[in-house]
């Protein structure tokens, strides 16, 4: 075997879906874990997208454009009632 | 009695101590340290971020489908998304999406046509700065140069203390010697005064003596011709003149 990792240790690429549901199982869910992986995922993602020494503009249009998406799904249940059907 | 609560306060704080250790062996198994690490020289800024597709989508999606569904793949997915969330209406097309839609024509239209523009300038910025620091790295380096060379610059002369010395020391010598020379001096001179006054006293006190004793014995001579002798004397002078005068007459 050319990886003998344990399945915790394995990055989430790596894992297959049958083995997916034990490796949530396997995460860290205390609030340090949680905070520490937000810390992870930020430092990822500033690192590639805007510590660099010519930024371009996709590094806070994707930003911007996950917070319309998700200021979206907020507010769907008020913008329910403009769609297009008899019965609301 | 507060020494017991300290002692009974001990076991809990060690056994809260524990956990973050083992929480951190579970998360930093990932990426292991092998490399030696160091803070500086801090590597450089990669030139260029991670490659966005219409500013929107990560490259990494498109290469993620490429295997499998080839260069339209991510395309037909977006379409066919796109096409099932309006028809659902999940998307719902109001009056905010005609607001939408003017707002991103006029942003895109002002990134297309001065995106180049603000991307120069803030180059312009970010170089001004590397500029300034990489002129004070230098600046710095160079006085830390030139008080390297002062530096060996006072050990070469350090190593010239010696003949300093010498010369010092050649100095004080020379001036001991024309101190001594010039004592030297004073001694014969002052010896040489005494010595000539002593003399100057003998030839002073034998002159006096001299003069002494002629002045007595002409005084002497002087008193014992008495009034007799010297007519005598002057009778026997005239005679002989006569005789002179005569043979002087008989001579010419």
């Amino acid at each position: 075997l050319p990886s003998a990792v344990l399945l915790k240790d394995m990055k989430l690429m790596d894992v297959k879906l049958g083995q997916l549901g034990s490796w949530l199982a396997m995460r860290d869910f205390t609030p340090g874990g949680i905070l520490g992986a937000i810390r992870r995922g930020y430092e990822r993602y500033y690192n590639k997208y805007i510590n660099v020494r010519k930024g371009g503009l996709g590094g806070i249009s994707m930003l911007l454009a996950g917070y319309v998406v998700l200021s979206y799904t907020w507010s769907y249940s008020h913008i329910k009632h403009d769609r297009r059907r008899k019965y609301h | 009695m507060l020494s017991r609560l300290v002692l009974r306060a001990a076991p809990a704080a060690l056994r809260a101590l524990p956990p973050p250790a083992a929480v951190g062996v579970l998360h930093t198994t990932r990426s292991l340290h092998t490399s030696q690490q160091s803070l500086a020289p801090v590597p450089p800024l990669p030139e260029k971020g991670g490659e966005v597709r219409h500013g929107l989508i990560p490259e990494e999606f498109f290469q993620f489908l490429y295997p499998k569904t080839g260069v339209t793949g991510p395309y037909m997915l977006g379409t066919g998304l796109l096409l099932y969330i309006l028809s659902k209406e999940i998307y719902v097309v109001n009056h905010e999406t005609a607001a939408a839609a003017c707002i991103l024509t006029v942003i895109i239209y002002a990134i297309k046509k001065f995106g180049g523009d603000v991307a120069a300038f803030a180059d312009k910025l970010n170089e001004e700065k590397m500029a300034t620091a990489l002129a004070m790295k230098n600046e710095a380096i160079q006085t830390l140069q030139t008080a390297i060379e002062q530096e060996k610059k006072e050990q070469w002369r350090v190593e010239g203390r010696s003949y300093l010395f010498d010369a010092k020391r050649n100095n004080i010598a020379m001036l001991l010697e024309a101190n001594y020379r010039e004592r030297l001096l004073m001694v014969y001179n002052e010896v040489k005064k005494r010595l000539d006054y002593q003399v100057a006293m003998q030839n002073l006190k034998r002159q006096k003596e001299q003069d002494h004793m002629i002045q007595w014995v002409e005084r002497s001579v002087i008193q014992s011709i008495t009034p007799q002798q010297q007519k005598e004397s002057i009778a026997k002078c005239i005679l002989d003149l006569k005789a002179l005068s005569k043979s002087a007459q008989a001579a010419v």
